[in-house]
Order: structure tokens, then sequence, then C-alpha cells
């Protein structure tokens, strides 16, 4: 029998960012006991990248903005797959989170009276994200663990969770590893809240962090749970390119939402030659009023870089496939040229975007204020994720709920930046809720004791194999290379299937990986856990993307260049099938109310 | 192709030694790189911690050379990579394996000071007004990235390893956020002196030198409490008498 020691909580919530700080924080509000697990130390989740800000339709800064041109922002910027009631309920609830967020400590940048100040950020209407500086998540992680530290959680630090345990169609409890002594835990829970985060470790460039590994989205997968949208993957379109070493890590839209703008090789503002019709009407013709915008004139449309990412980084690659790019394979984008604009630019520039200043200065050698940087595509975020209820997050799986970058839905087929700062704290603390009633109207269930030791026992068989098999290193790198480049920002019919193909191979050295040395904090132990939930994640994004046959927000099919009406019927979902292959199905979105239609035309 | 040598702390509490390790270095890499490629081919189950890889989430805080430093954001073009290359891991904490410490200390002495508890709401829509200027202060203190570089480099703990009488200067920082939010309404002085110590700081400034936010921990942070504790501890006659004593 597996050796391990046992908690039991009523509520058990995996992952410990904004949204499963603020889950647990609810169910603990909510009068039962919430084991909170976090891959890392707490406070280092992924959240703290974040960087312009929570979008909330608090019309501090313009008073025409409200929760309708909110919701139909995020819906455009969706291209009308999200699920309506979630971008609904978030534009709705996404105030008084923030103003939650402040009565716990959190300390905004401020009106000229006194109010939280927000900005302008791609695809919002208005100035909607409230923030703090460039720093916007940290304050939010923080805020959140510094009040959630108080609210009697059990915090497990530095734990991975490898599989859910089942009691029938419902879930029951968790079975996973903590990393400092190598030791099994097994965790009984009556409801279980996922909120782990992306999937970004399975691509090459990415701004993600080693935890993102795709690990609830294949919990949940493996628990029989509905996983949708998979096909659609955000890429950032501003990521450094050089030096190699920190390709990938962001560069946020705060500056082009100061003024920078995109260049290529040859010195051209490429942006503004395509620019999607549904965007015309609110989108700057010209550079002067492009720059009127950015500098708080109303009257102004924003300029072409604060389209869209999707678009964004498209254009991008456009230029660099034409032979445009810079030297190391992106553009340009400058933020010194203001300097034409302002007398004291290079301070203004320190003053607004400090921690871009320090991270080029830092990391490569070069001054923002003086000269352009070089920027490109970079792997960011995963619209799709666990299928909730809109309301309760509650997946297809009975006590299984999903928060965050996990969950999907509120997005559709591309995010918009800010929107995720606010999903994590309006769904974590919706997902929190509705688990602690779940809880409360549940008994424990019963845990397999047979399950448990043949999972013990798959985990520890990288061991078996030692030192002398194939390290887990070389197989995620092959991953990575590989849907880089066959499951990337471009997509073809052809390359999807090789990626199929090479994924089978993956899978079969994967199962053969081994590692030396001990149990005790082994890296090489937890990456080739982790492994697998890559493998069968990257599948689901492969086969999605395979199957819609248009493009649409994060998904481009050089093959299919264009929208299709009837593609924009339907979510693509993926399951577990009966016979253990992965089974994919058109799930239709259901009729959205009229006063909702009304809404979105209103705001057209 | 430049190869370096980087010389590893291996090991955990029962004692450990550094080990050599070469390898190729590329234009740009940063020591965290070197640790990761380190960790990929030679020693898989080398144990480092790391996230964000940008100075954001304070995870990979080492001593390079004997300095405390984030890994990711210390460039090899910053060090003399022409001799060996020393990583080790924060000495002020116990060792759990390789570059890891058990920092779990930290986490509890922060619970240990009182949390933050607003007013009620006064502006009329039900929140708060407060304005830039007041808040600009506090917000420096909320740059924190809790890496623990600066515990790890204060004597206090460091060399007299006082973890049950001195919070150390990470805390410091947190108790001035939470002392100069405008919206605060409860008062840690006395905590201050007696539960967390901050008379053992001597203002040696350390723990400022290493902060990678570049918070001024000992001028804005640890001076204006000391002179809140004096504020409130102290006669201020007696004080000033005492002065002038030979």
């Amino acid at each position: 029998m597996a050796d391990y020691q046992t908690h039991e909580h009523d509520v058990l919530v995996i992952g410990a960012g904004g949204a499963g700080l603020r889950a647990a924080i609810e169910a603990s509000a909510g009068g039962v006991s919430v084991g909170l697990v976090c891959k890392s130390l707490l406070g280092k989740a992924h959240t703290v990248m974040a960087e312009g800000g929570l979008a909330a339709a608090l019309a501090n800064v313009d008073d025409r903005d409200n929760w309708k041109v909110h919701f139909a922002d995020t819906m455009r910027g969706g291209q009308y797959l999200n699920n309506w009631r979630m971008a609904q309920l978030h534009a709705q609830e996404a105030p008084a989170r923030a103003h939650e967020l402040e009565g716990w400590g959190a300390m905004f940048d401020r009106t000229p009276d006194g109010r939280i100040l927000q900005r302008n950020f791609g695809g919002h209407r208005y100035p909607r994200l409230a923030h703090v500086g460039y720093r916007t998540g940290l304050e939010m992680i923080r805020t959140l663990q510094d009040h959630g530290i108080h609210q009697g959680i059990d915090v497990h630090m530095e734990c991975t969770v490898v599989r859910l345990l089942k009691d029938g169609d419902r879930v029951v409890g968790a079975f996973g590893y903590e990393r400092e002594r190598g030791r099994f835990k097994l965790f009984k829970a009556k409801a279980i809240v996922l909120a782990t985060g992306g999937i970004g470790r399975a691509y090459k460039i990415t701004s993600n962090s080693w935890e993102y590994t795709a690990d609830g989205h294949a919990l949940a997968y493996e628990a029989g749970a509905d996983l949708q949208d998979m096909e659609f993957i955000q890429f950032h379109p501003t990521g450094m390119v050089w030096p190699p070493s920190v390709r990938g890590i962001l560069v946020t839209e705060g500056v082009r939402g100061e003024g920078g703008i995109l260049k290529n090789s040859e010195g051209r503002r490429f942006m503004f030659d395509d620019i999607p019709d549904n965007y015309k009407s609110q989108t700057a013709d010209n550079a002067e009023e492009g720059w009127r915008y950015v500098t708080g004139d109303k009257a102004a449309r924003r300029p072409p870089e604060l389209l869209t990412r999707d678009h964004v980084a498209r254009c991008i690659m456009r230029e660099v496939k034409a032979g445009r790019g810079s030297p190391h394979g992106g553009v340009y984008l400058d933020i010194a040229w203001i300097k034409e604009k302002l007398p004291n630019a290079a301070e203004h520039i320190k003053k607004k975007l400090p921690s871009m200043y320090h991270q080029f200065k830092q990391l490569a050698d070069l001054d923002i204020t003086k000269e352009p940087m070089e920027i490109g595509p970079t792997t960011h975020y995963v619209m799709g994720g666990v299928r909730v209820d809109g309301d309760s997050q509650m997946s297809t799986v009975s006590g299984l709920f999903a928060a965050g970058e996990v969950a999907a839905g509120l997005h559709g087929a591309n995010r918009l930046g800010g929107n995720s700062l606010s999903d994590l704290i309006v769904f974590g603390k919706r997902a929190g809720e509705f688990a602690a009633t779940y809880a409360k109207a549940n008994r424990q269930g019963t845990v397999d004791g047979r399950q448990v030791d043949d999972i013990a026992k798959w985990a520890l068989e990288p061991f078996e194999r030692g030192a002398a098999a194939e390290g887990p290193y070389q197989v995620q790198y092959a991953l990575q290379d590989m849907m880089q480049e066959l499951v990337g920002i471009v997509r073809t019919e052809a390359e999807m299937q090789k990626a199929l193909d090479g994924l089978r191979e993956l899978k079969a050295r994967a199962v053969k990986v081994g590692v030396g040395g001990h149990r005790e904090y082994n890296p090489g132990w937890h990456s080739s856990l982790d492994l697998f939930n890559l493998l069968a994640i990257s599948e689901a994004v492969a086969r999605s993307a395979l199957e819609r046959r248009e493009s649409r927000g994060g998904h481009f099919r050089e093959d299919y260049p264009n929208k299709d009406a009837k593609a924009g019927t339907f979510n693509l979902v993926v399951r577990k099938g009966r016979d253990g292959e992965m089974e994919l199905v058109q799930a239709p979105i259901s009729e959205m109310p009229q006063e909702l239609k009304d809404i979105i035309e209103a705001n057209k | 192709m430049t190869m370096a040598t980087f010389q590893i702390w291996r090991g955990d509490a029962k004692g450990g030694a550094l080990k050599d390790y070469t390898t190729k270095v590329s234009d740009g890499m940063v020591v965290l790189d070197a640790v990761h490629q380190i960790q990929a081919e030679q020693a898989n189950d080398l144990a480092v911690r790391w996230n964000c890889k940008a100075g954001k989430c304070g995870s990979c805080s080492a001593e390079v050379n004997g300095h405390p430093r984030l890994m990711c954001m210390t460039r090899l073009n910053q060090i003399d990579i022409t001799k060996p290359v020393t990583i080790e891991p924060m000495r002020t904490f116990p060792s759990i394996k390789d570059l890891v410490t058990d920092v779990s200390w930290n986490f509890r002495a922060k619970k240990t000071i009182t949390r933050f508890k607003p007013r009620t709401p006064d502006a009329p829509d039900g929140t708060w007004r407060m304005q830039q200027v007041d808040i600009e202060r506090v917000q420096e203190f909320r740059k924190c990235i809790e890496c623990f570089l600066c515990q790890d480099v204060c004597h206090v703990l460091r060399d007299h390893q006082l973890f049950d009488e001195f919070a150390g200067p990470r805390h410091m920082v947190y108790a001035a956020a939470l002392e100069m939010n405008p919206i605060d309404t409860e008062d840690r002085v006395s905590d201050l002196k007696k539960a967390h110590g901050i008379g053992y700081c001597n203002i040696t400034k350390c723990c400022t030198k290493v902060c990678p936010e570049s918070i001024t921990i000992t001028d804005n942070a640890i001076i204006p409490l000391k002179e809140r504790v004096v504020d409130q501890f102290y006669d201020p006659v007696r004080k000033l008498f005492r002065m002038f004593q030979p």
C-alpha cells in the first residue's frame, strides 16, 4: 500500500494565484474548512506577472463607461464565442470586486479627485483598467495573500496534485506530492476548485513560468470533465526577442497605451495598413489622432496599435514573414519617438513605464527612452479550458469547479487585456461561494484505496527507470519546439496532422523517461510527471485547431483565412471518450437573451 | 563558443559542498539560464526555485559570488566568468536541498503583524478618497516581491539568528506600508517595539543595498517606524536631557 499523509477539507482549492486565493477566501467566508494547494510558495503564482491592470467599468475617468459597454467590448473581442452569461456577470461584478480589494489593502493609482485611476487598453472603448503602475498583478496577489492568511485557510505550499479522485460521478479528492520531501498527500474534499492557470509551457516562446504545465486542464480532462475552446491561444504581440535567454518575456501593452508605435525595418508604421472592418469606426486613421487618444482626448479614436492582441500579433508575423522584420526576427516597438511631442519625454517614459525601462536596461542593455525595442509574439494565455456553468463555475463533473485561466467561456476566441485580473476575482469569488454551498449540501465521498495505490505506483515509475533513461527535459523541449512550429500563430491542416503524429511519438517517449536522485526536491521527477499534462492538453489544442476550419480570434488558419458564420455558432468541446481516446464535439452556443443582443447592437 | 564554470552548492540540511559544472554560455544569459542549462544537461535533480524569470516574483534568490541576488536578473556580463562563479543558497535560512532553502519562517512572521483594517468608507459612493501624494510612499513598500534577500543579508538574522525576536527588514517594510496607509485604523507601534524587535536594527542599510526593487528600506520604512516608537515610548524631555550629558 502507498505511503501518504491524508488531509481532509470541505473545499480544496488547487492553485493559489488570483483566482485560487479569491476562491479560498470566499469558501472560507461561507463557513466551511478550506485547503489551498500551491505549486510554488504562496504569493509567487503567475498573477504577479500581470502588468497593465484590472478591467472594471468604474467610470472614474470617463463617465460614459458602464457594464454594458464593457460587456459589449468583451463579446466583440471574443468574436462572440464567449459564454455570454459569464461576460455579463463579469462586466457587472468587476467594479464591486475592485473596490473590495481596496478594502483589503490594495493601493491603486488615483485620479486627481482621489478615486481609482483607470487607463486605456486594447479593445476597451474607454479608459477602464484600474492599475498600480505596471505591477497590478503583484498588488492583487499580495492583497489577496495578506488578507487570505488571516482567514483560517490551510495552505499547502510547494505541493502538486497529479490526479483527481472520484466516487461514481462525483469528485471526492485529489492525490499529489509535496516538493520538499517528495512525500505523497491525499486530500479528501467535498468540493474542489481548479485554479491552476494555463498551458504556456507547451510552447517554446512563452511569457509563462515553469508552473504553467496545463495541470488543471489535464486533471479535469482525466476526471471526465468537458474542456472547450482549446484551439484559442493568445499570442501576446509584444514579447522580448533579444537576447535569446529572455525571448518571450512580456513587454506590457501599456507601452502602446502610452503612445508606443510599431514599425517595420523600413520604418513604416504598418498597423495602419490593416484595420479590421468591425473596428474601423473606433480606430484612428492617422498618427495625429492616435497621439491625441493616448494623451487623453476623448474625441479621438484609438491608434491601431491598440487593436486586439490576436490581430496585432498576426500583423507582426506578416511583416516578419515578408522580410520586413528586425535583425532578430521581430519588429520595432518605439516609445522613444514621443520626444518629438514632449519636451521631457525621457523622464515621462521612466515615470510611466518604470518596469519596462528597467527590464530592457537590465536584460537587454537597451535604453527605451532612446532606442526602439525589438519585440515579437509570445505565448501568453489560453482562452480555452474547463467548460463551466456561467453562474456557479461548476464543470460537467459534479463537485468540480474551475475559475480563472483554467476555466473557459469568458473570453471566447480572444481575451482583452485587463479582463484576466477581473476574471480572477469575479469568478474566483463565484467558484468559492458555490463550492462552499456544494460542500455544505454533500458528505465526504469514499476514496478508492486501490486507485490511490495505482497513482502512487505510476508516479514513482520515473525513478525505477533511473538516470540511464532519457531525461524529461529533452522530451519537454522537443514538445515545445514542435508546438511552436506546427500549432502556433499561423496554422494549416498538414502541419497539425504532423503535430498529432509527433505527439504520439512524444507520448511513447514520455512513458520511458527516467530520473536519478531521490524524491526530495527533485525537479527532474516533477517535470517527468508534468509532461503527461502537457502532452494530453497539447493534443486537445491540436485536435481542436484542426477541427475549426476558419480563422477567428486567437486561431488563425492559413488554409481557411476567413471567418465562417456557421463556425461562429458553436464551441468545440473536448472530452475523454469511453474508450479512453480523445473525443471532439461541436456544442451549439445557447441563444442570447434579447436584452443582451440589444446591448451589443447599441454598442456596435 | 565560450565556456564557463559554475560552482554550485549541492547538499541538504545534513551538509554539502560546491560542485563544479562547466557549460557553454551565450549572449545575454543570466545566472538562472546557466543553472537551468546545467539542470537539463548534467544534473536533472538540481533543486532551484524560480517562477517568472523576469524579476517580478522573487523566487530565485541566491548568493552569486557571495552577493545576494536574483539569479534571473544577474547577467553573466556583469560578473567575471573567466573565474569559476559560485552559486550558493541564501545562507540565513536552513537548507532544504541545493539552492532551495526553508523560508517558511517569513510566512509565519508575517502572520504575527496586525492585519490591515480600514476605516468605514466615507465617500458618497461607499468607497474612500485617497490622494496620489498620500499613497506614493506606501506604493514604494508595496513593490516588495518577497524575495527575502533583505532578510538574508540582515546581520540580526544572518549572524545572530534572532528569528524569535526580530521580524526582519521585509516585515518592517510590510508594517510600514500598513502604518502609513491613509485609511488603516490599527496601531502597530507597540508590537514593533516589543514583538518585532525594531530596536535590533542598527541602520547598517545592507538590506537597502540588496533590494532588487530598490526600496529604500532603512530610510523610508525602518527609520520612520523607529521614530514612531520613540514618540510613543520615550519621553522627549528626558531624551533631550540625555543628549546634553557627556
